[in-house]
């Protein structure tokens, strides 16, 4: 299983990157390659040119900018599962970064890397998702934003040009008191998530659920908000009643089938994750 | 460790001395199929099948030749006057298989499951193979595929290969006593369906082969990750008609066998064929994938079966059938279906008999061993049906299985069944009643239900079950071994065994050092190299400890005996006076003392003077062992589970396993066979399936898809030796390798099912999936009902 | 800038060594230590990242070698099982326990896990066994059942933590 012939370049700037990218048709960034040099390995992947971003310290950061974090591409995930700042700021984040891989691969596995490949089930796309992070692109041309919730063009299919580069994110941290749980299902220790789900919320003066999201993984094509079940929570005291009815929704969603997993588990799990992760979350919340 | 029963008096035995292979695989210095150092070595990549049936019309090769760094492209056609035929000779032959059922070298007008190859490639890398591999063009035309050997026996199924008459390979039944009277009068009779899958090998190291031919001596060298040198020797000589002697083949350091490697494959034949003709050096080493696509597995079984008993429990008879899906060829016969035939009534008294067996070809690749070789899938069925018997019966599963185990005033059993070769089964020792006991009292049987109830509070359902099987150990007719003594005092042990992680090395150095009164280390063994070793058999079935043991033992003891009285011409004393230790020969207080290395001096002769004793010359003894008769080892293993109810994920808190391999040679090595042997066949249990879909392609081809237990999946495994020793060789000992796997998935299965208890649920199969079990559990609604992935 | 799938000069050290060999971008990281450097103690099993038999150190963190070019090693100080002991005299304690605790069978995984164990107990000299677990998470045996290789990587804990302490 040798990679098939592919040219090379290793740019030391971010700028230089955006040229090769501008430059060189069918062209693959590639970062942490926990990914892609599998696939180049067993020749699932043609790429004309290899464009190695891991030469360019710009792009990795863990940066406080007061109400968001901004993390740079090519942070590593095992930086995050680290950092104080991720840590205290956004739990939810870490609790979800110790199921990716193992340790060997969120070594050298990128928080772009991850976001791009899109894969449903990943974590780092559903707790993206959850936080409605805003994802920030470069081209030769420009920059520009976009919402998370727009990021996913298709199954594991970014909405980026040829010539794009994802070079950060920015998650905007829940108010302290708030409640969060990451849970997912997988077959091993490490392996992908056969579904997750990712649960933050935060109760008002009132006693009663202000804010909620709810996010469901490796249900769908990409990781799925699920509104009506934010809905069901939202200005309820979260009692067992609620717990349940926000549950059974996440059950309904539309999910898919493959040869390993039939829709129907999938929904079950969506639904017994759901609801095991509000009653952390509410566990962990301030009311 | 509990207290082992030990016959101290055999030399070398019972102890742990610490592998001496450790240090050159430690230091990243062992010398593996890949680490061979040949230069200029040429590298192959076989082109293969994309279709799991289809003719092959023509073959063009001209824009992979054309590539840079390609050296050669061969299809069968230039093969023509290579290799003395296109067909693999028969593996084991056996007089009842047809001729036209064997792999072909390279597939020449047909292809029959994918990944069989039908050219090779030789460049200067593997990557430029591999660039010119899938430049080679290729004419299809499809064919129907046949995926399921249950369709397979159909009439209307199509054909697997078109040479075929039908896609029946063998039907049988093996039958004793009067099942029809034991139905009749039974008081219970239980009926059901099983689906058993084992899956795939996968030793970390894949396969590989390296051949170069020598011109100034004409030897043909091969080196291959085999576990059987010297049948690989006779295959490459029969089908390259190169003389016996002017080729030698080598086993490097193994990565792992597990049965995947105890076979002889076309590229074994091939890459030597095209080394000799190229007059290059050439080299291949399997890649995960063409593990996955072309080595041999286990795969599917699907079995029905019955069991009559009485009132109290007591089987009075077993009958049924099992469809086994074979593959698309027969490398090596059809060991893996008669296995699980000929072993179904495990360490049970089963007074009648009937068992039909269809071996069904299929367009996937052939079935042959793996650890287990068939055994699991019977110990599987039986013991599922054991557990239906004790509930049908209401008795407790332990009673239920002790009242039919076969109990040891019976032992020699002889079971009314035959072995392949025609000789009767005889259960030799063992002590099956006392095995159960034992694992009953170590998972602490008794006070289960305390635990079940704090895993209740977590939301959990436990589960416990023990599960029984015996397995035939140290397959014949012989092993061979050379103890040697050199001038320079190296001490050399030369043995047709083989080593592939198992610590043989080691151990029989260990059983040589005591002979000679030397450290084990002092000892070097050299195993699979048919260069210095004649005859042989190899490393299968359980076999290694009890026949190369046995050989070496012997032999050294020849050698022990020669260098006594050797010294004792020498040292003018009588051979009692004398004793071995720290590599001489002399009297408890050394006044008299003579090295080792100057007897063996001393009987290399000296020209014109008499040997110092009368005999053959050297300080050397070969014995090969011989033993037809198999030595069964017993075991008996408690496994207990939790089951989340709600997800279906199953994991496996506790495991005990007790086994009986008779006399340890080397404990710890014996307890490391048994952990890896449990934690296969919890492999086979929860996770390991090889997956086709209906056309017969491979669906699992990565260890991404197909999944191996890794460390937090297994639990602590208490390991307990019992030892019934056998009389059948002189160490009393019985194979270990595979023992530990029979009875895991029948032990893990039935805990699951035990957790589910007042669930309805009844659990034929396995791996058994969360999926799978959700499923079971809490059947979906109809309408959401997708088919349900097998397994 | 100048791109090529031609073979080009990398330098990086390897074991504390300064090294170089030739390499083609599409060369990953373990053939070219195995091939050009002559380093097979570093064993390919799956080249998709799975098994982990190819871990080495890359500036002291550990890395699947299957899954990084060659050319990304330039400049890089890359750790290997032949890196582990001190010498040929004295094994590393992680060897030494291996060896005394029967935590490898065929051997061909353990080089990829020693490497795994030598950075965590770098980084954490008193882990529990679940720790030591999920370390092992990332490697496939098939041999040992990993029983005895979490017994291993324990003692070699102890010995590290009583070697280090009397060296203070």
């Amino acid at each position: 299983m040798k990679a098939p012939a592919v040219d090379y370049v290793a740019p030391r700037s971010l700028d230089e990157a955006l040229q090769c990218l501008a430059g060189v048709d069918n062209a693959r960034v590639l970062a942490g390659g926990q990914s892609l040099m599998a696939m180049l390995n067993m020749r699932f992947a043609f790429p004309d040119c290899l464009v190695d971003i891991n030469r360019i310290p710009e792009l990795a950061y863990l940066r406080d900018e007061g109400d968001t974090i901004r993390i740079g591409a090519m942070t590593r995930q095992r930086d995050v599962e680290f950092s104080d700042l991720v840590r205290d700021r956004l739990p939810i984040l870490r609790e979800a970064i110790l199921n990716v891989g193992h340790r060997q691969t969120r070594n050298r596995g990128t928080v772009g890397g991850s976001l791009c490949q899109l894969d449903p089930s990943a974590e780092i796309p559903t707790i993206a998702m959850a936080l409605d992070a805003q994802l920030h692109v470069a081209s030769a041309a420009g920059t520009r934003s976009l919402a998370m919730a727009d990021f996913p063009a298709g199954y594991m299919t970014p909405a980026l040009e040829a010539d794009e580069m994802l070079v950060g994110v920015s998650m905007q941290p829940w108010e302290p008191g708030h409640g969060w749980s990451f849970l997912e299902f997988s077959r091993r220790h490490g392996d992908f998530a056969i579904a997750s789900a990712a649960v933050l919320l935060r109760f008002g003066p009132d006693a009663r659920v202000d804010r909620c999201s709810i996010t469901l993984g490796g249900v769908s094509t990409a990781p799925v908000r699920m509104g009506q079940a934010e809905q069901a929570l939202l200005g309820t005291k979260a009692e067992a009643a609620d717990i349940e009815r926000a549950a059974a929704l996440c059950g309904a969603v539309d999910a898919s089938s493959d040869a390993y997993v039939p829709g129907w588990y999938r929904q079950r799990l969506a639904r017994v994750l759901s609801s095991r992760a509000i009653t952390r979350a509410l566990e962990r919340a301030t009311r | 460790m509990h207290a082992e029963r030990q016959l101290t008096a055999i030399p070398g035995m019972g102890a742990s001395p610490g592998r001496i292979e450790d240090e050159t695989l430690l230091r990243g210095k062992a010398c593996f199929l890949d680490d061979v150092p040949v230069p200029d070595a040429l590298h192959a990549c076989f082109v293969r099948s994309p279709h799991a049936h289809a003719r092959l019309r023509g073959i063009d090769a001209g824009q992979a030749r054309a590539l840079p760094g390609v050296v050669a492209v061969y299809t069968r056609q230039d093969l023509f006057g290579h290799i003395t035929s296109w067909r693999m000779p028969l593996g084991f032959p056996l007089a009842a298989l047809p001729e036209d059922t064997t792999p072909f070298a390279l597939a020449g007008d047909e292809v029959a499951f994918v990944g069989e190859a039908y050219a090779v490639v030789v460049a200067r890398t593997r990557h430029e193979a591999e660039d010119a591999a899938a430049a080679v063009q290729a004419e299809f035309e499809v064919l129907p595929a046949v995926a399921d050997c249950r369709q397979a026996v159909r009439g209307d199924a199509p054909r697997v290969r078109t040479e075929l008459a039908s896609n029946v390979l063998q039907d049988y039944t093996l039958a004793y006593g009067d099942c029809d009277a034991a139905f009749a009068r039974a008081d219970i009779v239980l009926d059901d369906e099983f689906q058993v899958h084992r899956g795939c090998g996968h030793p970390m190291e894949g396969r590989g082969v390296v051949a170069a031919l020598d011109p100034a001596t004409g030897m043909l060298t091969v080196w291959s990750s085999t576990q059987m040198a010297h049948e690989l020797h006779y295959t490459i000589a029969h089908m390259l008609d190169q003389p016996e002697d002017q080729l030698r083949v080598i086993t490097p350091d193994v990565g792992g066998g597990f049965g995947a490697k105890f076979m002889i494959y076309p590229e074994e034949i091939v890459v030597p064929a095209v080394a000799r003709a190229l007059g290059r050096p050439v080299k291949w080493v399997e890649d995960r994938r063409e593990n996955f696509l072309t080595t041999i597995q286990e795969r599917d079984q699907f079995w029905r079966i019955s069991v009559a008993a009485d009132r109290d429990g007591r089987v009075l008879g077993v009958r049924g059938g099992f469809v086994h899906d074979h593959g698309a060829y027969t490398p090596q016969g059809t060991n893996v279906p008669y296995n699980a035939a000929s072993s179904m009534t495990g360490p049970y008294v089963v007074p009648a008999f009937s068992l039909h067996v269809q071996v069904a070809y299929t367009n996937k690749v052939p079935v042959a061993t793996i650890r287990g070789a068939g055994y699991p899938q019977a110990a599987f069925v039986m013991e599922r049906m054991m557990d239906r018997l004790a509930s049908a019966a209401g008795i407790d599963r332990l009673e239920c299985r002790r009242r039919n185990l076969i109990p040891p005033e019976k032992i020699p059993y002889t079971k009314p069944l035959k072995s392949r070769a025609g000789v009767p089964l005889v259960i030799d020792s063992g002590d099956f009643p006392a095995l159960q006991a034992t694992a009953a009292r170590a998972i602490d049987y008794e006070g289960f239900a305390r635990r079940q109830e704090e895993s209740a509070r977590a939301g959990l359902l436990r589960g416990i079950a023990i599960a029984n099987s015996v397995k035939p150990t140290g397959r014949g007719p012989y092993e061979s071994a050379r103890v040697r003594v050199h001038p320079s005092g190296r001490i050399v042990v030369h043995t047709g065994a083989l080593a592939m992680g198992q610590g043989i090395k080691t151990t029989l150095a260990q059983l040589c050092a005591a002979h000679l009164g030397v450290e084990p280390q002092a000892v070097e063994v050299s195993a699979g190299d048919t260069g210095l070793s004649g005859y042989g058999m190899g490393g299968f079935a359980s076999r290694q400890a009890m026949m190369a043991g046995s050989a070496v033992s012997e032999a050294a003891a020849k050698v022990r005996d020669k260098a006594l009285a050797t010294a004792a011409a020498v040292l003018g004393v009588s051979a009692d006076e004398l004793m071995l230790s720290q590599g001489e020969v002399h009297t408890p207080d050394f006044a008299r003392r003579v090295p080792l290395a100057r007897l063996a001096m001393l009987l290399k002769g000296v020209p014109g003077y008499a040997l110092p004793v009368p005999g053959d010359p050297g300080l050397d003894a070969t014995v090969h062992f011989h033993c037809d008769a198999q030595a069964y080892a017993g075991s008996s293993h408690a496994c207990e589970v939790e089951v989340d109810p709600l997800t279906g994920a199953i994991h496996v808190r506790r495991y005990v396993a007790v086994q009986d391999s008779g006399n340890l040679i080397n404990p710890q090595i014996a307890h490391g066979q048994v952990h890896g042997g449990v934690v296969h066949g919890i492999g086979n249990a929860l996770f390991e399936w090889m997956g086709y879909d209906d056309n017969a392609q491979p669906l699992t081809t990565t260890f991404a898809e197909y999944l191996l237990p890794t460390a937090p999946e297994v639990p602590p495994i208490e390991v307990i030796f019992q030892p019934s020793p056998t009389r059948l060789n002189p160490l009393g000992v019985k194979g270990i390798g595979e023992c530990a796997t029979l009875a895991v998935a029948a032990a893990v299965i039935g805990a699951v099912e035990h957790a589910l208890d007042g669930h309805g649920v009844r659990i034929t199969e396995f791996p058994l999936t969360p999926v799978r079990l959700a499923e079971l559990l809490d059947p979906p609604a109809r309408d959401t009902t997708a088919p349900s992935a097998n397994p | 800038m100048a791109t090529t799938q031609d073979p080009r000069p990398v330098h990086l050290s390897v074991n504390g060594k300064p090294c170089q060999g030739m390499a083609a971008p599409r060369l990953h990281l373990a053939d070219f230590l195995r091939g050009e450097l002559k380093l097979t103690g570093t064993h390919v099993g799956c080249e998709h990242g799975v098994c982990g038999a190819c871990t080495v150190l890359v500036d002291g963190v550990s890395a699947r070698s299957c899954l990084m070019l060659a050319v990304q090693g330039e400049g890089c100080a890359i750790t290997t099982v032949e890196g582990l002991a001190a010498d040929e005299h004295e094994l590393h304690p992680l060897q030494q326990a291996f060896h005394e605790l029967h935590a490898l069978q065929c051997g061909f995984c353990t080089p990829g896990i020693l490497m795994s164990l030598s950075e965590l107990l770098a980084a954490n000299p008193d882990p529990d066994e679940d720790t030591v677990r999920d370390v092992l998470s990332g490697h496939l045996c098939r041999c040992t059942g990993y029983q005895n290789i979490v017994a291993a990587a324990l003692r070699a804990a102890r010995l590290l933590r009583e070697r280090d302490g009397h060296a203070r």
